[in-house]
């Protein structure tokens, strides 16, 4: 048999003829092939969408990770677990733990680390007029801004001379200069910090706050931190390092020196390297106390790259079964649309229709039904972003309320946009089409191989 | 004389298992071109399944059946198709019309069928529209079956059966859903094509309709039982 007979299929007057036959009979129930080609629109739609809200998600996380910056290597103190201040085992006043300026000079010569930047903050009261504000108090050295990527509203940053005449200049943050000056022009502005006297120098522009990141990293608000330098944090307000603090009717103390340490490497290429370096540099100066933690963007980055692959692995497969729902519910309408139509078939075959052309006719159908089908559903999951807004607006209106809306899920939610990849159209489309083929193929089978006798002797 | 169909020692085995029931044991019968023949019997006699052989819908066990000058007695399924399409005008008792297209577009049906799939051009649109005329239709072109009266439904199946210009015409009990008017009406035109040439073969078990044709066969327990008009 010649395959070149099979070209004839294409040919388009041919095509134009079997897309009409299959409207008119597809047009003849109205209603029953709307609401098979449902199955098909939603199965394509939730395809799309839970691809777009898969992307959506791993394009924030990606972004977060790309904040703390792609070539950085973060030292962070923590309080180990097993030193809590336990008020029954009474003497321990003070809780030394951390990063010390020892490991700021051990890791700084590290030969792939271009700088080392230290800061130590503390949580405080800022006060202007008859204005308070609970705010984070940083002391930094200039280069902080940049590696933040923190950017001016107005005045300066802070400078290596700031530092060096143990400065009391302040540089405040978006809402900590909306909060204490509300129309005032801050610059110039005293504030008082820790029973101390800063002036104004800058204001930083506002900037998302930066969610969580599994549990290496705790979400940032960028928004209500005053920075200064960290020469005069360290020497003006905690002298020694130690912060004390007045709760319930107690104290606490804690001795550190530094909050973290943030390590600028020289290529991204060798990230990971360094990273070991400094771990194991770290593990040597602070022999199982566990009180620093290194959080690499690099790894969380690839961490967040898994975890995209298989968020779009879970969530595609999830919508992918509810195409292949929509292909038994084609499947199963066509099948008894081959017994309701088995006179036809058996006219057809008696006015010479070959089993092909049976079919060709039934397939074509299918065909028609999941592509259209498909295509209503690219149209709509076209619309994802659009269609997630306003389900955030009633979750932001109904559910969400107060912590729920500070919470880690809550914020991740508010703050993804869902892209719709471009790839996932013609995937989708494609999928619903073929789903047409497979689910249709049976049914048009059985059409096909019905005897032409048995078929119009059918009633 | 030239033959239009020949049937020579046909015999029709269905094997049920258990037993084989033998439709038809060596059935012979010549059709020259031209014919009008009424094939008569009790059911059961072998005429539908004879019907069914002859418009090349099944394959005989035994025998030979030769149609336009081609044997077809063993061609495989999709050369069936193609003879039925190219030799062979059906016209079915119940109309078999199919209920989603136009008058038209029944008549064209065949043409979508042809052997290399040609598509309909407007010669043969032409040739469709002629044909509704001559059966009385043509300013009902539009109109889908549901519409029409059961003897213009039969008469657009005629129109159909005519637009591949078969050899030969089959028609099971044409008129066995139509009332006597209509079934008059259906016949002068059955007798107006055998008046222009076509082979028209045809079942019935009405002897007012079998004597129209030219001549009647009957058949009994899957055998030829004689020819000629009988009384009753």
């Amino acid at each position: 048999m010649n395959p070149l007979r099979y070209l004839v299929f294409f040919h388009p007057a041919r095509l134009a003829r079997s897309l009409r036959m299959a409207l008119k009979s597809l047009l003849l129930h109205k209603l029953r092939s709307g609401l098979t080609m449902l199955g098909i629109v939603f199965g394509v739609f939730s395809v799309i969408a839970m691809l777009a809200i898969g992307e959506g998600a791993s394009t924030q996380a990606q972004q977060q990770v790309l904040q703390l910056g792609a070539t950085n290597i973060l030292c962070v103190s923590v309080k180990p677990p097993e030193e809590t201040s336990d008020p029954s085992q009474g003497r321990q006043w003070v809780v030394r733990y951390g990063l010390k300026e020892a490991d700021l000079k051990l890791l700084d010569v590290i030969p792939s680390v271009v700088r080392a930047i230290p800061i130590r903050e503390i949580g405080t009261e800022a006060r202007y007029g008859g204005r308070t504000l609970n705010a984070r108090l940083v002391g930094c050295t200039p280069d902080y801004f940049e590696v933040n990527h923190l950017s001016r509203a107005t005045g300066r940053f802070l400078t290596d001379s700031d530092g060096e005449k143990f400065a009391m200049r302040a540089v405040i943050a978006h809402d900590v200069a909306r909060e204490l000056f509300r129309h005032e022009d801050p610059l110039g502005k005293t504030i008082t910090v820790n029973q101390q006297f800063f002036r104004i120098i800058g204001v930083t522009r506002f900037r998302t706050a930066s969610a969580a990141i599994g549990s290496s990293l705790s979400g940032q608000d960028y928004n209500k931190d005053i920075y200064i330098p960290l020469e005069t944090l360290q020497t003006r307000i905690i002298p020694g390092g130690v912060d004390v603090q007045r709760k319930s009717g107690s104290f606490s103390a804690e001795e550190v020196q530094l909050n973290q340490i943030t390590l600028q490497v020289t290529d991204p290429q060798v990230v990971l390297q360094t990273a070991e370096t400094v771990r194991e540099s770290i593990e040597r100066n602070h022999p199982g106390m566990k009180d620093v933690h290194v959080v690499v963007p690099m790894e969380l980055l690839k961490q967040a790259e898994q975890l995209r692959g298989i968020f779009n692995v879970v969530l595609g497969s999830i919508a992918f079964i509810s195409l292949i729902v929509g292909g038994i519910g084609i499947m199963n309408i066509m099948l008894a649309t081959v017994t309701e139509r088995t006179r036809e078939i058996g006219v057809r075959r008696a006015l010479g229709a070959k089993q092909s052309d049976i079919i060709e006719q039934f397939l074509t159908e299918t065909m028609v039904l999941s592509g259209t089908g498909g295509l209503i559903g690219v149209v709509l999951g076209l619309l994802t972003p659009q269609a997630f807004q306003a389900v955030r607006g009633l979750a932001n209106r109904w559910i969400l309320e107060g912590s729920a809306a500070g919470g880690e899920l809550g914020r991740m939610f508010t703050q993804m946009e869902p892209t719709v990849p471009y790839w996932s159209l013609p995937l989708a489309f494609g999928f619903s089409v073929a789903i047409g083929v497979i689910f249709g193929l049976y049914p048009a089978r059985a059409a096909a191989r019905l005897d032409p006798i048995e078929a119009l002797r059918h009633e | 004389m030239k033959l239009a169909a020949n049937v020579r020692d046909i015999h029709k085995y269905y094997d049920l298992g258990s037993v084989v029931v033998k439709a038809l044991r060596g059935v012979s019968i010549e059709f020259p071109k031209g014919d009008f023949v009424a094939i008569m019997g009790s059911s059961g006699s072998g005429k539908s399944t004879l019907l069914n052989l002859l418009g090349a819908l099944d394959r005989p066990t035994y025998g030979q059946y030769i149609l336009g000058g081609y044997d077809v007695s063993q061609l495989t399924d999709d050369h069936l198709s193609d003879i039925r399409n190219r030799l062979i005008g059906f016209i079915f008792q119940s109309y078999n019309l199919i209920a989603q297209y136009t008058v038209l577009e029944n008549i064209e049906v065949p043409l979508h069928y042809r052997p290399g799939h040609k598509p309909i051009s407007s010669r043969d649109t032409n040739r469709c529209i002629d044909l509704a005329q001559q059966v009385g239709l043509a300013d009902r072109l539009d109109h889908r079956p549901y519409q029409l009266s059961g003897g213009q439904q039969q008469r657009v199946a005629i129109a159909r059966a005519l637009v591949n210009d078969p050899e030969i015409i089959l028609a099971d009990e044409p008129t066995g859903n139509l009332d006597s008017k209509t079934e008059v009406e259906i016949m002068d035109i059955l007798r107006g094509l055998n008046r222009q040439g076509r082979t028209i073969i045809m079942v019935t078990h009405e002897t007012s309709v079998a004597r129209v044709a030219h001549r009647q066969v009957y058949m009994k327990d899957g055998l030829m039982a004689g020819e000629g008009l009988f009384p009753g």
